[in-house]
């Protein structure tokens, strides 16, 4: 058993690529469900619009990566505007069951054979979707390895780049939720009669929050596409708005730096119990699993993490209680 | 009314044992654990075609010549998933008989797991016509068979959607998990089954041990507790969301990832009634579906304990005020539940096959039967799940197959545009 591996590669997962692209959508979620109190459970279907962006701008159509930013930023636009017309005005149960439809009719849409010419089909689109990122890399060309963080070259310039993005998106929402909107938005959550009763427009305040959230998420996409040089449809499942939320749950909503925090442990403690578990079963200690058990196992903590953490400590680890009543209805 | 533009059609469907899709005629026999392609050779009147010879192949080196059988159908074990080569070798069909569009005669299919299904159209006479869309010409035989197939697939979400309901009126909670309720109804009558006991002993009972187990079980071990502490019910939501992701990898771990068939009435073939084809299975399991839904209804009528039911679902406090027991309603209330969902996953489970996902899949249509019905409403939950299995087999007429449930989802977002509150709702606040 090799502890000292399982550490650094359990580290480099907890802050790597992966980390960076669920805790942008996190981001994204504080805005909508821990400030809004949107219980917007089809948030992959913005972090997909972001990475077809990509796709579509930079493989369909050979045109510029920066200017996919700009369309994953209006697509996030339209597809909050499309999903938030309908449903903001439903109550939160309602608006859970639309919003995970809508994000899987999304998905069963760009996968469809249908426009297999210009989004891939089932099969995505996949090519060098990045490289106009990864020509701007500022790290040396014979750059081998940090000390015990094991990125290569290219990964550790989408690395540094996606915590920049969290950064500013971070301080975005600092700065937003202590204006006057933040404290219109936190009374909607808190108690959306009496914001309508002091002449605000609730409707309008929810739908800035849904398309704030659904952009910052769209980022979420664009980092996948840019670092895996691929868009696979089938990757938007929404088990990725569930993790989304379990890391927006476990570091606390309502919190600012909430899901980084979360998505640091999160991804840690899921490396970790999957290279511990891998080597444990290599090491023969553990003979009544499968190497591909292990997969199944950490999703099976992950459930079981939620369920705990919901019951023992719903405002997660730096969550108000009186903060965030988790039982509007 | 629907064009008839050319013959009568008859179809040939290729279906990966993955499918989701209620294919009509493909039905895998027990290769337990594989990759099975199956599918079947129906000429236009109906009657199935023996002896025609399939070659299915890979670039690894893979090669399997297969003909169809008495009854028409096919099967191929496969090694694995990976991009096939299906050729059809059009001179072992009959005389008379032809492909719809050449081209079919040769294609290659991705197999991965999922949904993946080829229809294939057989014409009558040599070689194919020109022009007209495949999905748009359609006979009136083909229009009753998608008809009567969306009937018993809705008869097999109402049976869900029922029990979805039932808990959600009487707690107010959105199962997310109760779809996976439906899996392990599927694979608690699977592991009997591969224990050795006949499917017709292995169902019942299994449909006994997941409502005691997983229905007053959990109601018992986690919900009801959670009530005494007065979780939210947004809180009580995503606990069961975790509780469906921790169900649904465990049914992974133990049973594998790959789709799993019944040793009994794995592969039978259809039979005719009338202008449509069912296989006695799907026609037996629905009769019972049936029944089972008429007894539900009217136990929940008509009972003592549905009528307090019903009581505690208008207004909790008030039914616990004139000396309701309203924990023992709600025990009663996941019993029911539970076994109704382990019914339906053993139907899914005999008319398709069993896969660790299959619950999560028909979730969101379990969703759209019961906002389209009405939350919480007995009849709506019913009348809800028939309509959208209608719908979803009847889109495949104009749309292709595999969007089918996106058409689904698509009118369970207009419904509540315009009625919130469901074809059979009451009107209250919903917004």
């Amino acid at each position: 058993m090799d502890w000292g591996f399982i550490l650094t590669q359990t580290t480099t997962q907890a802050i790597g690529i992966t980390a960076i692209i669920y805790i942008l959508a996190a981001i994204g979620l504080n805005v909508q469900f821990g400030y809004a109190g949107l219980l917007n459970f089809g948030q992959v279907m913005f972090v997909a619009a972001g990475s077809y962006a990509v796709g579509v701008i930079v493989l369909t159509f050979d045109l510029s990566l920066w200017l996919s930013i700009l369309v994953a930023i209006i697509v996030a636009t339209a597809l909050a505007l499309l999903l938030g017309i309908p449903t903001l005005r439903l109550r939160a149960d309602y608006l859970a069951i639309v919003t995970i439809a809508a994000s899987e009719l999304f998905r069963l849409s760009v996968r469809s054979i249908a426009f297999k010419d210009t989004l891939g089909g089932a099969q995505g689109l996949n090519g060098k979707l990045g490289q106009q990122f990864h020509d701007t890399n500022p790290l040396p060309a014979d750059f081998q390895s940090l000390p015990v963080l094991s990125w290569t070259r290219q990964d550790l310039w989408v690395v540094i780049v996606g915590w920049l993005l969290i950064a500013a998106f971070t301080v975005l929402v600092w700065l937003l939720v202590r204006s006057p909107w933040g404290r219109v938005i936190k009374g909607i959550r808190e108690d959306e009669d009496a914001v309508v009763s002091l002449g605000k427009n609730v409707f309008v305040y929810k739908m800035q929050a849904l398309i704030l959230g659904g952009i910052i998420a769209a980022f979420g996409g664009i980092v996948w596409a840019v670092a895996k040089q691929s868009v696979q449809p089938d990757t938007f499942q929404p088990d990725f708005t569930f993790f989304a939320y379990t890391i927006l749950l476990l570091g606390g909503a309502a919190r600012v730096f909430g899901p980084i925090v979360g998505g640091i442990i999160f991804w840690f403690l899921l490396a970790g119990t999957g290279e511990f578990l891998g080597q444990a079963i290599q090491a023969g200690w553990i003979d009544f699993l499968q190497a591909t058990d292990v997969g199944n196992i950490r999703f099976m903590l992950m459930g079981a993490g939620l369920i705990a953490l919901m019951v023992f400590r719903p405002q997660g680890i730096f969550g108000d209680r009186k903060e965030l009543a988790l039982d509007a209805r | 009314m629907l064009t008839r533009a050319r013959g009568t059609a008859g179809a040939l469907v290729l279906a990966v044992l993955t499918a989701l899709g209620f294919a009509v005629l493909a039905v895998g026999p027990a290769h337990a654990a594989d990759t099975v392609l199956v599918g079947s050779f129906t000429a236009p009147d109906g009657s199935p075609i023996p002896d025609v010879a399939v070659t299915v192949s890979n670039e690894d080196g893979f090669t399997e010549t297969i003909t169809s059988d008495a009854g028409g159908e096919f099967s191929a074990v496969l090694p694995g998933g990976g991009t096939y080569q299906i050729d059809l070798d059009v001179s072992t069909l009959p005389a008379g008989i032809a492909l719809e569009k050449p081209e079919d005669e040769s294609r290659s299919l991705l197999v991965l797991g999922g949904e993946k299904r080829i229809l294939t159209k057989l014409v009558e006479g040599e070689g194919g016509g020109s022009g007209g869309g495949g999905f748009i010409n359609v006979t009136g035989d083909q229009f009753l068979q998608l008809l009567f197939d969306g009937l018993l697939f809705g008869v097999m979400i109402a049976l869900a959607a029922l029990g979805l309901n039932l808990v959600f009126g009487t707690t107010g909670l959105t199962n997310f998990s109760h779809g996976d309720l439906v899996t392990l109804g599927a694979f608690t009558a699977l592991l009997l089954n591969l224990v050795g006991v006949h499917l017709v002993i292995a169902a019942p009972i299994a449909v006994v041990f997941c409502a005691i187990v997983f229905g007053w079980g959990q109601n018992r071990v986690l919900w009801r507790p959670l009530r005494r502490r007065k979780t939210g019910l947004i809180a009580m939501m995503i606990i069961s969301i975790g509780l469906a992701i921790v169900l649904r990898y465990s049914v992974a771990l133990f049973f594998g990832a790959a789709p799993q068939t019944y040793k009994q009435y794995a592969g039978q073939s259809g039979i005719s009634l009338g202008p449509v084809t069912a296989t006695p299975k799907a026609l037996i399991l629905a009769v019972l579906a049936i029944i089972t839904l008429v007894v539900v209804v009217i136990w929940v009528q008509r009972s003592r304990i549905g009528k307090a039911t019903r009581a505690v679902s208008d207004n909790p406090a008030l039914a616990s005020a004139t000396g309701i027991d309203v924990e023992k309603v709600i025990s009663v209330v996941w019993i029911v539940s539970a076994g109704l969902a382990a019914f339906a996953g053993i139907y899914l489970g005999m008319t398709q096959n069993s896969v660790w996902n299959m619950g999560q899949r028909i979730l969101l249509i379990i969703f759209a039967s019961v906002i389209l019905g009405g939350l919480g409403t007995v009849y709506g939950a019913i009348v809800g799940a028939l309509v959208v299995g209608v719908f979803i087999n009847m889109t495949s007429l104009i749309i292709p197959t595999e969007m089918k449930t996106v058409g689904a989802l698509f009118v369970m977002i207009i419904i509540l545009m315009i009625r919130p509150q469901g074809l059979l709702g009451r009107r209250e606040r919903v917004g």
